[in-house]
């Protein structure tokens, strides 16, 4: 497998983040001040600052419970913040719930994954088209000719972002009878479908081999290049992280320690200390 | 369309199911060919095959346990009896179809009221206060006294003088229920009933709005995360679920010459309950199986006298071991793909 390493020019942006320089005519994506949260006594995530460009592939890193996973429950509010601010495009999302950050523009997938797994993989995307392609309750119980124009085009959408993934032909599988590679790509789908402007990856290679990992990598990079999103990812696959990132934030108890782009983080000594430990 | 197509030919075999069975069953008795009490069990069945399919809604389909069906089925009982009593000028079948629609009505308004407070809840904590709210309709209705006389409708929750009717009847008479009703169901109203909530069902589930739900039930987290307003659906679904069980209670009601409110009672619940266990979660084509049987089964042993409910309880027990026994219901459908590719290759079996 080659290594792969990101070109891309990165630029500093106020709020002490940088960005790739082809996003700096546009608003940054996401861009959180000073984030954090206590449970009870204990701080979990602190001052958390990071500035996502519009088209940016950023990652974020750390050591095993360093916070990670939590950063991505506060941007989509499954935890509300104690301390800072969230900014999705431009926008604050104090007072957001989960489904209004997603309406705004930020999907995920998850560390453990999630899929509606008695149904199938036509209908877990379809879940996902839900405030994408809309027909009303009454229209569907009296089968109107809407509901099947609008059942039609749903099937359309679901079957075309599933061939991202080549998957069109599991469309009526079972998803939880799917294999785990697939699952983890099935989340990444149904997330693509609610046509967000950030997605959230929390450890999209976790229980891939090295073969499926590089596929994974190409395919993370379409959709950022067809989709012209932004994506955050969490992993532990260094070879990934370094290969598509342009930007890392590498989190430790709860704190950043660094950020950067691919080549100053695998040359921090902070990051270094982080993983490794210190060196006497 | 290979997945539409299978969908939708599945719930065409089970409207086709219900067709036929209610086809033969008017054809016996036309020709009179029905014992009477195989006959007067007909429109019961109607009515716990429409339960049975509006509380899997709630049980399978939204995931959440509901122990409080009854009361539903009991406000559109009293709802049913108080809309046809009081316009007696009008032709029975239109009676007795406002009589189902207004009492579904009233029930849906009681899913509201029930609903909003209780779907904040999960798991146990929600079985146990929709058990509890089925136990109150059933106590208020209880306390209720609703007469009619040529000035219109009066409501008490005192006793019945508190009516102050002027030669007028009592409808509903606190806990001895409604005592004159006419007996407007029929069978056929009973089928199309049964259609009619069938279609509502699988639409339901077959559409966005059922998907939704559905996606609740698997995995509330995920459903959010896509944007999904689960407090939206849940109460969908409930009070979706609420106002089927209202029609059928009207139609339930309209049976007898009179009905009393204790009959909606926790048993009735779990009644239901067991139908939709046994029938399989989410399975609406078990549930009305499951229903039919179910309550022709206690009428059938009779003859048995003593053994009765013993036979009743066996057959209960032995349905669930079947039905959760992997290896079996593996078996069964290996057997299922055989027939079916036998079908395919001989005459066509639909």
């Amino acid at each position: 497998m080659a290594k792969r390493k990101s070109t891309t020019k990165m630029v500093p942006v106020p709020s002490d983040s940088i960005v790739p320089e082809r996003d700096l005519g546009r608003a940054p994506v996401l861009e959180t001040k000073h984030l954090g949260i206590d449970f009870g006594g204990l701080t979990a995530v602190d001052d958390f600052n990071l500035t996502v460009g519009a088209t940016e592939i950023a990652g974020l890193i750390g050591p095993n419970g360093a916070g990670k996973t939590t950063v991505f429950n506060l941007l989509t509010k499954v935890y509300e913040p104690t301390r800072g601010a969230i900014l999705i495009n431009g926008q604050e999302t104090a007072g957001m719930n989960t489904v209004q950050v997603n309406k705004a523009g930020v999907a995920r997938t998850f560390q453990n994954i999630r899929l509606f797994n008695d149904l199938t993989v036509e209908d877990n995307v379809k879940i996902g088209l839900h405030n994408q392609v809309k027909c009303g309750t009454l229209t569907s119980i009296l089968r109107l000719p809407s509901f099947w124009k609008k059942e039609r085009l749903a099937r359309e959408r679901a079957l075309e972002l599933l061939s991202i993934f080549d998957m069109q032909d599991m469309a009526s599988h079972q998803a939880g009878s799917l294999p785990y590679g697939a699952q983890r790509r099935l989340e990444i789908v149904r997330a693509l479908a609610t046509n967000p402007s950030l997605l959230l990856l929390d450890e999209p290679a976790a229980g891939m081999n090295p073969v499926e990992t590089a596929e994974l990598m190409d395919t993370i990079t379409y959709i950022r290049d067809k989709f012209q999103i932004a994506i955050l990812l969490i992993e532990h696959d260094m070879n990934l992280v370094m290969g598509i990132c342009e930007g890392i934030a590498v989190l430790n108890y709860g704190r950043i320690i660094a950020k950067g782009t691919p080549d100053e983080i695998q040359n921090n000594p902070q990051v270094i200390e982080a993983y490794l430990g210190k060196q006497d | 369309m290979k997945n539409a197509t299978k969908g939708t030919r599945y719930n065409m075999v089970t409207y086709a199911m219900v067709t036929a069975v209610f086809l033969v069953m008017q054809g016996l008795l036309l020709a009179g060919k029905v014992s009477n009490s195989l006959a007067g069990q007909l429109i019961p069945i109607c009515v716990y095959v429409c339960m049975a399919i509006s509380l899997n809604l709630v049980v399978g389909i939204l995931g959440d346990l509901s122990l409080g069906h009854a009361g539903f089925m009991s406000v559109g009982a009293f709802t049913g009896v108080v809309v046809s009593m009081s316009l007696t000028f009008l032709p029975p079948l239109v009676r007795l179809l406002l009589a189902i629609a207004v009492g579904g009505a009233m029930a849906g308004v009681a899913g509201v009221i029930v609903g909003v407070p209780v779907l904040r809840l999960q798991g146990d904590y929600l079985a146990i206060v929709t058990l509890a709210f089925g136990e109150i309709i059933k106590n208020l209705l209880n306390n209720l006294y609703v007469g009619v006389d040529k000035k219109g409708l009066h409501f008490s929750m005192k006793d019945a003088q508190a009516l102050r009717l002027k030669d007028g009847t009592i409808l509903i008479n606190g806990p001895m229920g409604a005592p004159g009703i006419d007996k407007l169901s029929t069978f056929v109203v009973g089928f199309l009933l049964v259609l009619v909530v069938l279609t509502v069902t699988l639409n339901l589930i077959h559409s966005r709005t059922g998907r939704a739900i559905m996606a609740i039930r698997d995995n509330r987290i995920a459903a959010e995360s896509v944007g999904i307003n689960v407090t939206k659906y849940k109460l969908m679904a409930f009070v979706t679920s609420a106002a089927l069980a209202g029609m059928s209670g009207a139609l339930y009601a309209l049976n007898y010459s009179s009905i009393l409110p204790k009959k909606f009672d926790f048993n009735t619940s779990i009644l239901v309950l067991v139908f939709v266990v046994l029938g399989g979660m989410g399975n609406i084509r078990g549930s009305i199986i499951a229903a039919t049987v179910l309550t022709i089964l206690p009428e059938a042993l009779r003859g048995l006298n003593d053994y009765r409910m013993l036979i009743y309880a066996v057959v209960l027990i032995l349905v669930m071991l079947a039905t959760n026994n992997p290896i079996l219901m593996n078996n069964l459908t290996l057997l299922k793909k055989k027939l079916r590719g036998k079908g395919k290759g001989g005459a066509s079996h639909g």
